[in-house]
């Protein structure tokens, strides 16, 4: 099976591992077989170990370390923000964290929607079932 | 303006390090205007001399020593205040009980009395629980709130839930069966009056909220897969 997402510059990808878990960053140069210098726009660039980022399948067109402003303007123009969370790995990390993030209360209504959501699939299948029987 | 109003004078010797000052004595003697005081004062700094000191009763020796020095107990300045209470119970927050008959019910929390305990209700109409003392260490604080402004906890104290002292009856033997039967528990009407007079309020705020009502109907219990050093509660 060939490799499909390959480091490189402009490669976004998600940090798994430490002080900036789950922010999703931009590879802007390779130090050396292991790290990497990774920029974001709400973080100071610095070198991250390739075994802390996980590759998404998102690359923009920068070139090797822009300044900020030019890195902001290219994940501006690729819209990262928007494909991330209407993929389906960026929209189960945001379910993931409401689902966290969910009070007492919330779980509580949660569990009555889910019993009421149950009630009328239970009918309509009893309907259509009624329907292939007689 | 007025003396009330000046702002609490800044540090004239800021720190460099702790315990190292920007400024030194001969700058800090500048700084401080004591050059300006001695001026005023012609040369010299300002004396107040001593005020006489008020001729104390001249003390006679003590008739009585004791024959062993006692030690005198160090003296304590500690006062007895109610417990701390966490920041995340407020009046009107939704607790749940974790111990007790009441364990896993959810109540709205009052206020705390003055001997710590919190003052807690169900509404009794709601879950049964009635109006009743629970200890903050055996609860849950979580994040919802219910409006308790037309609720007034005034009365209740401590006492309002003590136990009440019965007086000693003498029991003759052949009345001993007849007298255990009249000493059921019956709670008081005016107890019965105050929980519902606290309720009604509460129960109007807590209905105003969709799905609170059942909420607070329902006990809490850990399912398959809830972590509770996770949950936020």
């Amino acid at each position: 099976m060939p490799f499909k997402r390959y480091v490189e510059i402009g490669r976004v990808a998600l940090v798994n591992y430490g002080k900036d878990y789950g922010k999703l960053v931009v590879i802007v140069d390779v130090i050396d077989q292991n790290r990497a210098l990774v920029d974001a726009p709400d973080m100071v660039r610095g070198q991250m170990n390739f075994k802390r980022l996980t590759l998404t399948d998102i690359k923009i067109d920068i070139k090797r370390v822009p300044n900020k402003k030019t890195l902001v303007a290219a994940l501006e123009a690729a819209d990262v923000k928007n494909k991330w969370e209407s993929s389906s790995w960026g929209r189960k990390l945001i379910v993931q964290k409401k689902r966290a993030s969910l009070n007492d209360f919330d779980r509580f209504k949660i569990m009555l929607a889910k019993i009421k959501k149950a009630g009328v699939v239970r009918q309509e299948l009893s309907k259509l079932k009624k329907e292939t029987t007689c | 303006m007025a003396p009330q109003q000046r702002k609490p004078h800044l540090c004239r010797n800021p720190d460099l390090i702790r315990g190292v000052g920007k400024y030194s004595r001969s700058k800090m003697y500048h700084k401080r205007g004591l050059w300006a005081i001695k001026a005023k004062n012609g040369g010299a700094f300002p004396k107040h001399d001593k005020k006489a000191a008020a001729a104390a009763p001249a003390e006679k020796p003590p008739k009585f020593y004791p024959a062993d020095d006692v030690k005198k107990p160090l003296v304590n300045k500690r006062k007895a205040r109610p417990t701390k209470l966490r920041a995340s119970i407020t009046p009107g927050t939704v607790l749940i009980i974790l111990a007790g008959r009441f364990k896993g019910k959810r109540v709205v929390f009052l206020k705390q009395l003055t001997s710590g305990l919190l003052l807690v209700t169900g509404p009794f109409k709601i879950n049964g629980v009635p109006l009743r003392r629970v200890n903050q260490s055996y609860v849950i604080a979580t994040s919802t709130k219910v409006d308790i402004s037309g609720v007034n906890v005034e009365k209740f104290d401590d006492k309002y839930f003590g136990k009440k002292v019965e007086k000693k009856k003498k029991k003759g033997e052949g009345e001993f069966f007849e007298a255990e039967k009249e000493e059921k528990n019956v709670l008081p009407q005016d107890k019965k009056d105050d929980q519902k007079s606290v309720d009604a309020a509460l129960i109007k705020s807590i209905e105003a909220v969709p799905d609170l009502k059942s909420y607070l109907g329902a006990r809490f219990s850990l399912k398959a897969g809830m972590k509770p050093h996770e949950l936020v509660f």
